[in-house]
């Protein structure tokens, strides 16, 4: 069997932000592999490691020039290959979902993970349309897996506490912490990794037309008050914290 | 018709679908307002639900005790092509951002996800939404047919309109769910929900130990009503449950007051709390990021300071 991963690259989370012309604006970030799917990346090489008859791990990236350096860096992680579908164009989950569906199905993919959440656009949705374009279950938030031939088991978060669950393969995993610890790539790998397949596909291939449009980004601060009471004297400073909340912010009764 | 999929635990509708009517009134969209309510044994839901909308279409079957995410996106999908719904509101719950891209993926429509804010800008339905570790708001739109989740606490709780809606019941024909549900912990708290209270209190690993959350953090808390919350150095310490995690891998949070023990304030923190109306810190740390986002701050040792709000807020 085969896995594909999805993954991207994102700036660092300290990464300062700036808007230029209304959209957000990455020149100069410090651009990293986005966390939720280096574990994704990180399970299908485990799982590879405990014993599961997986042939190859693909990576796949569909974005910008920037995310050739997500794929090196899973390549150098230990995948096997790569695809990065090249567009500078913003297009949404749903519709890069075609994209993830059609590799997936080129690839005999039966397995695919995905991050649970996109570190700069926040959506959690390209695992779950990705699974429906392909008519297969989805496993979202997983934080324990194992594969037995093509049982899926482990354990993932739903809306009031976790669930432990069985599925039968192909199916789509997202990730989310505590699913493992990525590994590092070390030197020799990294540059073993320079000589793996990164291929590149034309994204007109894949017949993409976006159904959203990102009209404006801003940075929207909240001017706070910040208000600072000295704690030397323990009793003074909770009363006066206490009269502030009741009588300036009115948020206590 | 505008397409609301209600939220309900326990009987009861939750506030998140309040936010979605009030979304949905927001949205300049036309139509009647069309809770539907998915679940068994939710006649108490159907009627609280039909307060608030124009009309409340009920789908009472056993299939429908548990949620499945293919279960849900079908059902959701089946009624929104019957009704011919332009434009259909999911909560922005785990368990719905996890279903509606399926329903996307069925009807063809665009998605915007996990919105703050809704309205219209000729056909096109125009959201706001944080981005960025919820340091960007971006404008998102998109036309015709649209799924939209809302970010829970985003919206005022509607209030009812005018005369109790029509309930109308529903047939479904449900997929078979796919994924087998083996064990469960439900994490259950007597406190108000977070995404629901009005004031969070917060501890970080500042608070020292496990015994100190009790003892700080969920007596104030206790003192004040508020909910209970924790950052992820917390949570990965084993000293709480996931369920209270607050930031970007936890919950989002706007409360009217945030008050934050022994948390410095990282990004990922920030990102889930940043919104809350007034955040208050308590920090030994003058130099702790998290003062620079509060309006009231305290720069003093937990130990000392919290014993004394504890006592002098106690009722
Ligand atoms: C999936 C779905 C199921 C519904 N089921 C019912 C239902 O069982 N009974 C009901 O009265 N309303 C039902 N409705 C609501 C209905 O579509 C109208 O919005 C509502 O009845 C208002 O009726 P009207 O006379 O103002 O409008 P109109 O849409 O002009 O309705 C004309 C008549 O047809 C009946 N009707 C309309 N749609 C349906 C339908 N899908 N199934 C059965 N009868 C329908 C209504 O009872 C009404 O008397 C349903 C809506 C949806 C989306
Ligand atoms: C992908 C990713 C996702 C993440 N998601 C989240 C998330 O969802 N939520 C989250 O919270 N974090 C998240 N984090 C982790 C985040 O980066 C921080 O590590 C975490 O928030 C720190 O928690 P803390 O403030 O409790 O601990 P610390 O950073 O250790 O801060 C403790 C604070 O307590 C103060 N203190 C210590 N002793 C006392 C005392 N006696 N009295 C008063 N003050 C005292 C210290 O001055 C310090 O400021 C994420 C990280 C990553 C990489």
């Amino acid at each position: 069997m085969n896995i594909l991963t999805l993954v991207r690259q994102v700036p660092d989370a300290e990464a300062r932000v700036k808007i230029n012309a209304q959209q957000v604006d990455l020149d100069g970030a410090t651009l990293v592999i986005d966390g939720m799917d280096e574990y994704g990346v990180e399970e299908a090489l485990r799982l590879r490691e405990s014993g599961a008859p997986i042939e190859q791990i693909i990576a796949l990236a569909i974005g910008p020039k920037r995310n050739e350096d997500a794929l090196r860096t899973a390549l150098a992680m230990g995948v096997d290959r790569a695809i990065h579908v090249e567009t500078d164009e913003k297009f949404d989950a749903v519709t890069l979902s075609r994209v993830v569906a059609q590799v997936a199905q080129a690839e005999n993919a039966t397995l695919i993970l995905a991050g649970g959440q996109e570190a700069d656009w926040d959506s959690q949705a390209l695992g779950a349309a990705s699974a429906e374009r392909l008519g297969w279950p989805q496993l979202t938030w997983t934080n324990e897996l194992k594969l037995d031939g093509d049982t899926l088991t482990g354990r993932h978060d739903v809306d009031d506490g976790n669930e432990s669950f069985r599925a039968t393969l192909p199916a789509v995993v997202t990730t989310q912490q505590g699913l493992n610890e990525p590994r590092y790539p070390t030197l020799p790998n990294i540059m073993k990794a320079k000589k793996k397949e990164l291929r590149k596909d034309d994204p007109a291939t894949y017949g993409l037309t976006g159904k959203v449009r990102t009209v404006n980004a801003e940075i929207q601060t909240r001017a706070r008050l910040n208000t600072m009471i000295d704690g030397k004297d323990a009793q003074a400073a909770a009363q006066q914290l206490l009269d502030l909340l009741r009588n300036e912010a009115k948020v206590i009764a | 018709m505008i397409l609301i999929v209600a939220e309900h635990t326990a009987g009861k509708l939750a506030k998140a679908t309040l936010e979605m009517v009030t979304a949905a009134r927001e949205s300049g969209r036309e139509g009647p307002i069309t809770l539907l309510v998915l679940g068994q044994n939710v006649a108490a839901v159907a009627t609280e639900a039909a307060a608030v909308a124009d009309q409340v279409l009920v789908a009472d079957l056993p299939g429908l005790a548990t949620y499945n995410a293919e279960v849900w996106a079908a059902a959701t999908t089946q009624i929104a092509q019957e009704g011919e719904a332009h434009t259909v509101i999911i909560g922005g719950s785990r368990s719905g951002r996890e279903y509606a891209p399926r329903v996307a993926v069925k009807l063809d429509a665009a998605y915007l996800e996990d919105a703050t804010k809704l309205s219209s800008n000729g056909a096109a339905l125009q959201a706001q939404r944080y981005t960025y570790l919820a340091r960007v708001t971006e404008t998102v739109e998109a036309d015709g047919l649209v799924v939209v989740t809302v970010k829970p606490g985003s919206f005022a709780p509607a209030a009812p309109a005018g005369a109790a809606g029509e309930q109308y019941d529903v047939e479904l024909t449900l997929p078979a769910p796919r994924v087998e549900v083996t064990g469960k912990s439900v994490e259950k708290s007597s406190r108000v929900a977070l995404t629901e209270a009005d004031v969070i209190v917060t501890g970080g690993r500042g608070v020292g130990s496990p015994e100190n959350f009790s003892r700080y953090v969920e007596a104030l808390a206790d003192n004040l009503g508020a909910g209970v919350g924790a950052t992820r150095a917390v949570v990965d310490a084993g000293w709480r449950p996931y369920a209270e995690q607050v930031g970007q891998t936890g919950k989002t949070v706007q409360p009217k007051a945030y008050i934050a023990l022994g948390v410095s304030g990282a990004v990922q923190h920030l990102s889930g709390m940043g919104k809350s109306k007034n955040i208050i810190a308590i920090n030994k740390d003058a130099e702790a990021p998290i003062f620079k986002v509060a309006d009231y701050g305290i720069v003093g040792d937990i130990n000392e300071i919290v014993p004394a709000l504890i006592e002098a807020s106690r009722k």
